[in-house]
């Protein structure tokens, strides 16, 4: 039973730049789009995307956050980890667009201990989300996303909407459709 | 980093949040989903997290009136509290994010059209980590209201944007903290978006004299609770 209520959620408005990501602003940020060095363990990939609202316009003033294991499935201890850091943080572009640098994930442990699949946690943030929004990134190349216990949860018919697809050599393009036709599985966490 | 097994995050604590749909709100109508969230058991993605701690903040980057030329305008505050989590557990050595307008209402992004002055000893961005027992202190000016389009004569009340982690992927929590007395509160569509009236009261700072700095600056506490995995209660000295 909690003792006392948690403190609510409001939007991260649209000024949140010059703080949360800031490199416009000649200023250093906690964390870019850039999630792992050379030296991490894993396939090097490029995440690209767009988030887009309920007309199918693109939201040019969203932060994206994602956090990943490395390639053999590890979470890292401290993100001061140059090699692989977990965690990374995209303001989308006018047009809407993000991109990250990273390793695509091994499978981590999931509830009984059956494996997970390769997924990205994503937080999505925005004008107008009074809300952080969690969503997950699946590798469409990825057998193991038949035996996805989280997968398994999502109706068959909304499951595409968390999977990235190889557009390129190395590089996966995922989409974030905010409402309306397509719109993209978020969780409850 | 926490991944501790065996005890979980409460989902009741969520009725704390505004619903995402808020038509009152302007932008959450082509933004906002839809379609029902989709109920997710916690696995090791959730329940590990980024650790940022002491060494990713620089020395001063909680006073947010250094770093220029000269002092900024307006009326100097000190903004101090604990990060607790629901059980009354202090969060230590978590990073808060905060931004603001500057005295004048106004903010720094390039997007921000307000006819307000800027102030060119004032960006409004600070960090700070919370010591070992979830306290954190920011020195700062207090920020203006401004007018938006919301609706008609839209203005929103004076207000601090904050960004925690807490310990995990599920614990990650963006909010606003506001003044007491400010009467533009109960006609904020973003502040009144949260249902329950004593959730909506915990993001409204109090005055407080002790923290207040005599010839100096006026003291605001706001302390910010972040979701717990239902271990057993502490006494927390703050709320006894």
């Amino acid at each position: 039973m909690a003792e006392r209520g948690i403190t609510p959620s409001q939007t991260v408005g649209p000024f949140f730049a010059y703080c949360l990501t800031p490199e416009a602003y000649d200023a250093r940020g906690i964390a870019g789009n850039e999630i792992a060095g050379p030296d991490a363990a894993g396939q090097r990939i490029h995440i690209e995307g767009r988030v887009l609202d309920g007309a199918g316009e693109p939201v040019p003033d969203a932060m994206v956050e994602i956090w990943q294991a490395d390639g053999e499935g590890r979470y890292p201890e401290a993100p001061g980890n140059a090699a692989f850091r977990g965690f990374g943080r995209a303001e989308t572009d006018v047009d809407g667009r993000f991109v990250f640098v990273t390793v695509k994930p091994g499978p981590v442990p999931g509830p009984d201990g059956a494996p997970q699949a390769p997924h990205i946690g994503v937080s999505v943030f925005a004008r107008g989300l009074l809300n952080r929004l969690a969503t997950r990134i699946y590798f469409a190349d990825e057998p193991a996303n038949e035996g996805d216990p989280v997968l398994a949860l999502v109706p068959a018919d909304r499951r595409e909407t968390l999977i990235a697809r190889a557009v390129s050599q190395g590089v996966y393009g995922y989409d974030v459709r905010l409402q309306g036709e397509g719109e993209t599985v978020f969780f409850e966490i | 980093m926490s991944q501790t097994p065996g005890r979980a995050y409460p989902r009741e604590s969520l009725a704390a949040h505004p619903p995402n749909d808020a038509p009152a709100y302007a932008s959450t109508r082509l933004r906002a989903p839809r379609r029902p969230l989709v109920i997710l058991p916690h696995t090791l993605t959730e329940l590990t997290g980024p650790a940022y701690g002491h060494d990713s903040v620089a020395e001063g980057e909680n006073d947010l009136t250094l770093g220029h030329a000269g002092a900024p305008l307006g009326e100097r505050i000190i903004v101090t509290g604990r990060v607790l989590d629901e059980d009354g557990r202090p969060v230590p050595h978590t990073l808060l994010e905060i931004w603001q307008a500057n005295a004048a209402g106004r903010y720094i992004h390039v997007n921000d059209r307000h006819d307000a002055p800027i102030d060119p000893n004032f960006t409004g961005a600070g960090r700070v980590v919370t010591d070992a027992s979830g306290g954190y202190a920011f020195t700062t000016i207090k920020p203006g209201a401004y007018p938006w389009r919301n609706h008609h004569n839209a203005w929103r009340p004076a207000h601090i944007h904050f960004s925690l982690f807490g310990p995990s992927f599920v614990t990650r929590l963006v909010t606003q903290m506001y003044f007491p007395g400010d009467p533009l509160l109960g006609l904020d569509p973003i502040w009144q978006s949260i249902p329950d009236a004593r959730a909506r009261e915990r993001l409204v700072s109090s005055f407080d004299i002790e923290t207040t700095k005599p010839e100096w600056a006026l003291g605001y506490r706001f302390d910010i609770v972040l979701r717990g995995r239902g271990a057993t209660p502490m006494e927390d000295p703050h709320h006894g």
